[in-house]
């Protein structure tokens, strides 16, 4: 009964305040539709720039090679030095260089140079430039080898074949992660404020006085903002569903279990938080500090865990999205996949309880 | 007039700084931040789990199996030998990838059609088995040419030769950290600033802030200084390490780097406090903080390329901070962009400075309840 009236006085501040129903049910859906129409890691149309010394039928088809490609914007520049401007200009990506003794070359020993300069800036870019220029190359190489009556013999090729997102859309695997992130922005950034809110207003000191306990204290803390991230949590898998076809292959039950462990860490989190800090401002910074930007960087949702080194891979442990993004990847592309399931949310299930069981330990009625 | 601001702005940084506890948060974390995020932050693959499944015994085949163990971007975790054993180590996450060579390997290099190499990725991770790829690809042309070479096949009549300006070895790190330069700062001069009109509104301070003589220009003087202040400061802490301790190139000039730095942290401590101004709580001030910050740091080019972005969304971003101070600070750190070629990006910065830092003072008169 008294635990009844605490949920309801949570309810009631939550509901209040336009802002915690705003981070619950609005960030989601904004969120979702940036990402999933903002961003992509697949470059298209990469502008790039031909530079031929001197046109001859042969360079001709290598640079119509260049136009069929769906993945480049070729434009036609005089000169090394008009196209090296237009690089660092950052007009183009890219520039094909192809001197001109390259049709006389051809077939002779040493074979003629196809010169390829990318602005290396941003070398995520560079390397899937570089790869798709490779493939323009490789495709263009074989047609004109059988058109000039020398077919090309290439010992081995690659026959690719990929599991459980056959297109390797960046889509299926960002739109799980973010779930992610955003999952910990509601749990742990709302709750982070709570208990600081009440030091800070001096209403704890109220609360000390009647005769509820701290585990009711804190119970009644954690349903109803636990109640408003399954909201979220449901909002946005509907989204990743229906708006940007990303399949679900595992079951709602694994999800929705998934979802219940990681909940209830990040509200633990949130709360450790709000106990430790007993200001809002100090509780706000720590908050936005161990949530959003790890669970952006060092969850394995962009940046691959296992190329970070050793140290780095050690503290990502300790990052409770990094299980989340494991589980919601796996539900969502793979399906319920037990070896991965299992030991996630095992690890997601202590998390809970050491967060919460410190802040049991940290929360006592005195006013020190 | 100017002694009374100066008493504002000692206020202002009183009581930021009197806590230790928020002294800390603000000078703590983001030099933690920058370590950690610089090393994690990579799109460069080091360590990536692979099993091999050989069912051919030929040396040719041995050959391609060294030349897989010896990359260093691949790690051999498993050795296969049964079709059934691929679909548990792919599915518990053990491999990214395997590569498959067929019985009749050797027989099919010297036929016409070629032998091929069956790779088997986990795409879950579409980006990271991206990438892999491309390794993959380098390994098996690189095998090729050794092979047609010792076999006397002829050589393909052109070759590509590639080369990457600004960032030879394409590093990504010295993408990245350039960028958590411009990320740190942001969402530290947000914090600061975005909460303090907030938290004076709800402890109620602000109402006497209101009917001393200052007029709404000094009170936004007054709450500017202390977020540029830390801003500058956090800014520069960062720069020096993401130099001396990362090893990133500065190449451009400083007045270049720091004019940039300037009006970035007048825009970002505009937005800050105008949304601050907006709330009536500090919970309010946090969540619009964060509001911004999300979409700002998704839709800056930090991460993913404003490029592969939507036409929509990249006339979106025209309205964001952090892409034209990305811009910069790249440009600055990397290519030594002189300060000519960043007016482009100087003038957006300036305006939205002006812009939102006017609709904060207007509102700290207007809003009051």
């Amino acid at each position: 009964m008294r635990l009844r009236g605490l949920i309801r006085k949570e309810f009631l501040q939550a509901f209040r305040d336009p802002s915690s129903l705003g981070i619950a049910f609005v960030l989601p859906v904004v969120l979702l539709l940036l990402f999933g129409y903002g961003v992509s890691l697949d470059a298209e149309n990469v502008p790039v720039a031909l530079v031929v010394e001197k046109p001859t039928p042969d360079t001709a088809s290598l640079c119509g090679a260049f136009e069929h490609s769906r993945y480049f914007e070729p434009v036609y520049l005089h000169g090394m030095h008009a196209a090296l401007q237009a690089l660092s200009a950052h007009r183009i990506q890219a520039i094909v260089h192809l001197r001109e003794d390259f049709s006389r070359r051809l077939f002779s020993p040493g074979s003629a140079a196809i010169q390829l300069i990318v602005n290396g800036v941003d070398a995520n870019t560079a390397r899937i430039v570089e790869g798709y220029v490779e493939g323009v190359y490789g495709n263009w190489l074989e047609d004109y080898a059988v058109d000039k009556g020398r077919p090309l013999n290439i010992p081995a090729s690659i026959e690719q074949r990929v599991w459980f997102n056959s297109n390797l859309r960046s889509r299926n695997f960002l739109v799980p992660g973010l779930v992610a992130v955003i999952m910990t922005l509601i749990g742990a950034l709302l709750t982070a404020l709570l208990m600081a809110r009440e030091w800070e207003r001096g209403t704890m000191e109220a609360l000390m006085v009647t005769p509820v306990t701290i585990r009711e204290i804190l119970i009644g803390k954690i349903v109803p903002y636990f109640i408003l991230g399954m909201g979220g949590m449901a909002l946005s898998v509907i989204m990743a569903v229906w708006q940007f076809d990303v399949p679900l292959r595992g079951s709602i039950w694994v999800l929705l279990l998934g979802t219940s462990l990681f909940l209830l860490t990040a509200l633990g989190m949130g709360l450790l938080i709000s106990t430790t800090a007993r200001n809002q401002f100090v509780a706000g910074q720590l908050a936005i500090i161990t949530t959003f930007l790890p669970a952006f960087i060092l969850s394995g949702f962009i940046f691959d865990i296992g190329s970070m080194p050793p140290v780095i891979r050690a503290i990502t442990y300790l990052i409770p999205a990094r299980y989340f993004v494991a589980i919601l990847q796996t539900v969502f592309l793979a399906g319920d996949v037990w070896p991965i399931i299992a030991p996630n949310s095992l690890a997601l299930m202590i998390m809970a309880t050491v967060f919460i069981g410190l802040t049991r330990l940290k929360t006592r009625k005195r006013l020190d | 007039m100017v002694s009374r601001i100066i008493a504002l702005v000692i206020k202002e940084f009183l009581a930021l700084l009197k806590d230790p506890k928020s002294r800390f948060v603000i000078i703590g974390p983001p030099v933690i931040q920058l370590l950690v995020f610089g090393y994690a932050a990579t799109f460069d693959l080091t360590n990536v789990p692979f099993a091999i499944y050989n069912e051919s015994p030929s040396e040719e085949a041995r050959q391609l199996v060294a030349r897989f163990r010896g990359s260093a971007n691949f790690n051999d975790v498993a050795t296969i030998t049964h079709d059934e054993q691929i679909a548990p180590l792919v599915d518990s996450k053990r491999v990214l990838l395997v590569v498959h060579i067929g019985p009749r390997f050797s027989r099919d290099l010297r036929s016409r059609a070629g032998a091929a190499v069956q790779i088997i990725l986990d795409g879950r991770d579409s980006n990271t088995a991206m990438l892999a790829m491309g390794y993959v690809q380098k390994i098996v042309n690189g095998f090729n040419v050794q092979w047609a070479g010792e076999n006397d096949k002829p050589e393909p009549p052109a070759r590509l030769v590639m080369r990457s300006w600004f960032n030879p070895n394409l590093l990504s790190r010295w993408f990245i950290i350039p960028g958590i330069v411009g990320l740190l700062t942001l969402v530290v001069t947000m914090l600061v600033t975005a909460l303090s009109v907030a938290r004076e509104r709800e402890q109620g301070t602000f109402d006497q802030l209101l009917v001393t003589p200052y007029r709404p220009w000094e009170v936004l003087i007054g709450k500017a200084v202390p977020g540029f202040v830390i801003g500058m400061v956090e800014a520069t802490l960062i720069s020096v390490v993401a130099v001396f301790w990362f090893q990133v190139p500065l190449l451009g000039s400083l007045p270049a780097l720091y004019t940039g730095l300037f009006l970035f942290l007048l825009s970002a401590i505009g937005v800050g406090l105008m949304i601050s101004s907006l709330s009536v709580t500090q919970q309010q001030g946090l969540l619009g903080a964060f509001m911004f910050l999300v979409p700002a740091i998704i839709l800056s080019g930090f991460a993913t390329p404003i490029l592969n972005m939507p036409p929509l969304v990249q006339k979106l971003t025209l309205i964001n901070p952090m892409r034209y101070f990305m811009v910069i600070v790249r440009g600055v750190f990397l290519e030594g962009t002189p300060f000519h070629l960043l007016i482009g990006q100087f003038w957006p910065l300036a305006v939205i400075g002006i812009v939102t830092l006017s609709i904060a003072a207007w509102l700290f008169r207007r809003r009051m309840y």
